[in-house]
């Protein structure tokens, strides 16, 4: 399993630099919301938190249908359907991967992007944290569009469109926790809370019905 | 075609397609008949009751707006049981019942949302708000959306109906948030007021014709539903004659 997460990072990082593509849309994505909204530094310090999110979400989406794709197409995804180890566990370390390669970079980038935004200091923490705890959510789910898709000659958008709905859950909670953080009289932990447990929930439900899809789209 | 008159003891046996045309043929016309009383009968109780004395006669909205909206949800549980089917037992019917619940689902849900936007202009003063109820069924309207496209972008129906099952169970987390959105966040649509367990809070006068508007709802949508099973069975029967007529045609050729 060890071998499969460092044989996919490794992948991931030389295929192409994937993860600074990512980096980049998210850097792209952000930079054009101040030309739409104007360059209020006061509006963009308020909405800046969910701008951030919402760039990180299109983000995790765009490397999505890669995550099964090239198994596909070279033939190992049918070895790993073959294998001893049970598939979940194989698509959890997959997805681990994944958002190790591109999801973490954005977590990363983000505190740039906060002080685009004209963010606080607290802002820019909070929106990290959040980030951090709840991407791995979006690439949970985000695994079993990727495995639908593995059955479309060309799902790349569909996916999108079925991947999103599911992700709101996780959109609402992250921002509102870190608006909690930033002004609210709420407080921070109880959206912070039920953001973890999505994140814990969809590490079980992602996996198990990505496999489950897997095995029914291979011939 | 004699044995197919045979009794329908178990469930399984619906699995013979031919069994469940023979018992679709049998029990349509009731089912039909049966939903036109209900909506004579409902329709004329929700016209002739009194108008609410706050909403005026906006209030008779409600009757179509409240069915359709639990039928929206009704319509994706039906699609999650047979998504089941299909996964579990492998049931040949459960994939054409997903398959044809979903465009239902779909005008049920539109229909919920328009209804609810024409009454929500004079009661609210919007058309639209980003309320908890709303903003969840319009992401249910855009996972019907989004199933049957998946549906239709895969050829093969076998393969279609178990990607679709996985993708269906796993949106059903949005029903419970649905249902239980207006209790959760206190926003602008009211709270449930007939289904609660310390009873119905709306007056009698007005869940009459509620009630029996449901039941001609519901009795619609599975009229329809079964409608539909029929004829997708009867699609993919002529598919598969055209594919052996085409077989026969190319050997001969």
């Amino acid at each position: 399993m060890t071998a499969l997460l460092l044989r996919d990072l490794t992948l991931s990082v030389r295929a192409g630099g994937g993860a600074l593509i990512g980096v980049l849309f998210f850097l792209t994505v952000v930079a054009v919301i101040p030309f739409g909204v104007g360059p209020d530094l006061a509006l963009l310090s308020r909405i800046g938190p969910a701008i951030v999110w919402i760039g990180a979400l299109l983000a995790a989406l765009l490397g999505l249908d890669r995550l099964f794709q090239a198994e596909r197409d070279d033939g190992s995804l049918d070895l790993m359907l073959m294998q001893e180890t049970p598939l979940v566990l194989t698509v959890l370390v997959k997805c681990l991967a994944h958002w190790i390669a591109t999801s973490l970079p954005l977590v990363i980038a983000s505190p740039l992007l906060g002080l685009f935004m004209n963010m606080s200091e607290t802002a820019i923490g909070a929106t990290m944290l959040t980030l951090l705890v709840g991407s791995p959510a979006i690439t949970f789910i985000g695994a079993v569009g990727a495995a639908v898709a593995v059955a479309l000659p060309r799902g790349g958008l569909l996916v999108s469109i079925l991947v999103l709905p599911l992700t709101i859950p996780v959109l609402i909670f992250g921002v509102s926790a870190t608006y909690a953080a930033v002004e609210g009289p709420s407080p921070f932990l109880p959206p912070f809370l039920i953001l973890v447990a999505l994140t814990l929930f969809f590490a079980v439900i992602g996996p198990a019905a990505a496999a489950l899809a897997l095995r029914n789209t291979s011939d | 075609m004699s044995e197919t008159s045979l009794s329908i003891t178990k469930f399984s046996d619906l699995a013979n397609p031919t069994r469940f045309l023979a018992l679709v043929a049998r029990i349509l016309p009731w089912m039909a008949a049966f939903t036109a009383l209900c909506f004579i009968v409902g329709l004329y109780l929700s016209f002739t009751t009194e108008g609410d004395y706050q909403q005026g006669e906006t209030v008779r909205i409600m009757y179509i707006h409240v069915p359709a909206a639990w039928l929206s949800m009704m319509g994706y549980t039906i699609m999650s049981l047979s998504a089941i089917g299909t996964l579990v037992w492998r049931h040949p019917l459960a994939d054409v019942s997903a398959k044809a619940a979903a465009p239902l689902g779909a005008a049920f849900t539109l229909i919920a949302l328009v209804t609810g936007s024409l009454w929500g202009k004079p009661m609210w003063g919007t058309w639209w708000v980003w309320d908890a109820r709303l903003t969840s069924v319009f992401i249910l309207f855009l996972m019907y959306l989004g199933l049957i496209a998946l549906n239709r972008a895969i050829d093969e129906p076998s393969k279609a109906a178990r990607v679709s099952a996985v993708l269906i169970l796993v949106g059903f987390v949005n029903i419970p948030i649905i249902k239980f959105s207006v209790d959760w966040w206190n926003t602008l649509h009211q709270s449930a007021s007939v289904l609660r367990l310390d009873g119905p809070a709306i007056d009698p006068e007005f869940l009459r014709p509620l009630l029996v508007m449901a039941v001609a709802f519901t009795a619609l949508f599975f009229t329809l539903h079964i409608m539909a099973m029929r004829n997708e069975i009867w699609r993919r029967r002529v598919a598969a004659q055209r594919r052996m007529a085409a077989r026969l045609a190319s050997r001969e050729g």
